[in-house]
């Protein structure tokens, strides 16, 4: 026996492996001439929010449809703890939750029996179902609309509907299509309350084009634009990067970046060689010293701009180009 | 499965447009079997339901059609069908419960023409005097003609994500395979392959079933161009 057991106890040891919740691998996907998804790669691991973020047409929704298997890929794969969703989509979809992004509902029906409707979907039944539907009602705060009919319910409540039809399985992996378009402002806190709350111990990834979001509710960040990935990092990494002010400079000569390089980050601005950008952390005293630098050299100055870099322009920047 | 078989058969009931399409299906039928003097089995004089075996095909092709048209188009249009495609059910049982669901409607539709059997029946000099054999095949006959239209109407509901051109083409494809296939034998050029189209067409079956004989090959033949259509809608779908 002990021979045994020892193979499946070293197993046992390489399983961490799968932690990694979710994993896209390199997904292609064309439309006609238009590429949809041009190699798209992220991980998202357990008890993370991921937030993927990108301007409207990115490539956003089609990912999260191809990980949750609705469209198929050209090429790549998507795992799920290791599972491949294009090898068993059933295995995969038992472990995802998913909000589409238009949170389709049954507007006929009553909230419970939707509820329910999903629940059969899943195998679930009789007492474990009806326990389960309770809890979610409470967990999304339906308590107060649970009697009324979907097509009653407003922008806000549908939406916790949606949540609760997402959870209604208890997946590891939550996929969430833009959960919070269309909201007012106080809907909008519950929501991203509710979200937060419920992502403890699962693997959540939301999508959005609003940068506050993810600075509110996510770990870690993905940016897509026109289908690639253009940024993969953690938000407090992105941060670090905010706050920061970026100096740009052009004088009448040519500049040598040897000569800025002691203040912070110098690199040309759009491939001029006599206009530089300087990204600095404190504004003032760099300032000061660029100009000195600049009289020492007899260098003629045409202009100083200055700009602050936050999370909003870190986007505009990576998205634009 | 089970649970979206239920949904479907729930949705028909819980709408007002559900009863609406029932109501119409026995309407038309009783006006035809009792009223309208050109059909009617009183005018008529025998004990005999064959209107109502003639004319249910007939209605059948607008009838299911209205039954099945939403059954797919509408929950791609409402975004509803990624709820579907995404949960574990897989798109064979997607289907199946739809089309299971449908065929159920048609059979409940169908049940309150016993009562046409009944009232024959009790019609009949001496009561009782009617050919039993021939009204249950016939009466089988219209259970698979309308098991083979919902198919058909699964089919065209897959077609599309608009139900006004799902029921369009299942209406089409319906009448074509019933009436088309038997009128197109009667063209000239067509004579060589007559007795071909004649096998093919659904109406040739339903009437031997309706001489109260049920042989394995037309039973085969109903369940083979089931098989068929919602192999098809099956293809359709996968072509995402």
């Amino acid at each position: 026996m002990l021979f045994l057991a020892k193979p499946f106890l070293n197993l046992a040891t390489q399983i961490p492996t799968f932690e990694m919740s979710l994993q896209i691998n390199s997904l292609t996907k064309t439309y006609g001439q238009q590429k949809a998804l041009d190699q798209v790669s992220f991980v998202a691991e357990k008890g993370e929010v991921l937030g993927f973020l990108g301007p409207n047409g990115a490539g956003k929704s089609t990912t999260m449809k191809v990980a949750t298997g609705f469209i198929l890929p050209d090429s790549g794969d998507v795992l799920v703890n290791g599972i491949s969703v294009l090898e068993n989509p059933k295995a995969v979809s038992k472990m995802i939750g998913y909000l589409p992004e238009h949170n389709p509902l049954y507007l006929d029906m009553y909230i419970r029996e939707f509820l329910d409707f999903i629940g059969g979907l899943y195998g679930m039944k009789g007492n474990i179902l009806k326990t389960r539907i309770e809890e979610l009602i409470s967990l999304c705060g339906l308590e107060l609309e649970a009697n009324k009919k979907i097509h009653q319910l407003s922008k806000g409540y549908r939406q916790r509907v949606g949540l609760a039809k997402a959870l209604i399985h208890d997946p590891e992996v939550i996929i969430l299509d833009e959960p919070t378009t269309g909201l007012d402002p106080n809907q909008l806190a519950e929501i991203r309350k509710l979200i937060k709350n419920i992502s403890v111990n699962k693997t959540l990834i939301l999508s959005t084009h609003i940068m506050q979001e993810v600075e509110a509710i996510c770990d870690k960040v993905v940016i897509i634009n026109r289908g690639k990935i253009v940024a993969s990092d953690l938000l407090q990494n992105l941060k670090s990067d905010a706050g920061k002010n970026i100096l740009l400079v052009e004088t009448e000569e040519s500049l040598d970046l040897e000569w800025f390089a002691h203040l912070g980050e110098v690199s040309f601005f759009q491939n001029k060689t006599n206009a530089i950008s300087l990204t600095v952390v404190d504004a003032v005293s760099a300032r000061k010293e660029l100009l000195q630098i600049i009289q020492k050299r007899t260098l003629t100055l045409v202009s100083i701009q200055q700009q602050e870099k936050n999370l909003e322009s870190i986007f505009h920047q990576i998205t634009q180009n | 499965m089970r649970a979206l078989y239920w949904k479907e058969v729930n949705a028909f009931f819980s709408n007002v447009s559900g009863y609406l399409i029932l109501g119409v299906f026995l309407v038309s039928l009783g006006l035809i079997v009792w009223v309208f003097p050109d059909t009617a089995v009183l005018e008529y004089g025998f004990a005999d339901l064959e209107p109502l075996f003639v004319y249910t095909p007939f209605v059948f092709t607008f009838l299911i059609p209205a039954i099945t048209m939403k059954m797919i188009a509408e929950e791609k249009k409402t975004g509803t069908w990624e709820l579907l495609m995404t949960s574990p059910l897989g798109i064979q049982k997607i289907i199946l419960a739809k089309y299971f669901a449908s065929v159920t409607l048609i059979f409940v539709a169908l049940i309150p023409t016993l009562v046409y059997y009944y009232s024959v029946v009790q019609l009949g000099d001496p009561v009782g005097n009617i050919d039993h054999a021939s009204f249950f095949g016939s009466w089988i006959g219209l259970l698979f003609i309308g098991a083979v239209f919902a198919s058909i109407g699964i089919f065209s509901s897959a077609l599309t994500s608009h139900q006004i051109v799902a029921f369009i083409w299942g209406i089409f494809i319906s009448f074509l395979l019933y009436f088309g296939l038997t009128a197109l034998v009667q063209l000239q050029v067509m004579s060589p392959f007559a007795l071909f189209l004649e096998e093919m067409s659904l109406s040739y079956h339903y009437q031997s079933l309706s001489r109260g004989v049920i042989e394995a090959r037309n039973v085969a033949y109903f369940l083979t161009v089931i098989i068929l259509m919602l192999g098809l809608t099956g293809v359709l779908i996968r072509r995402r």
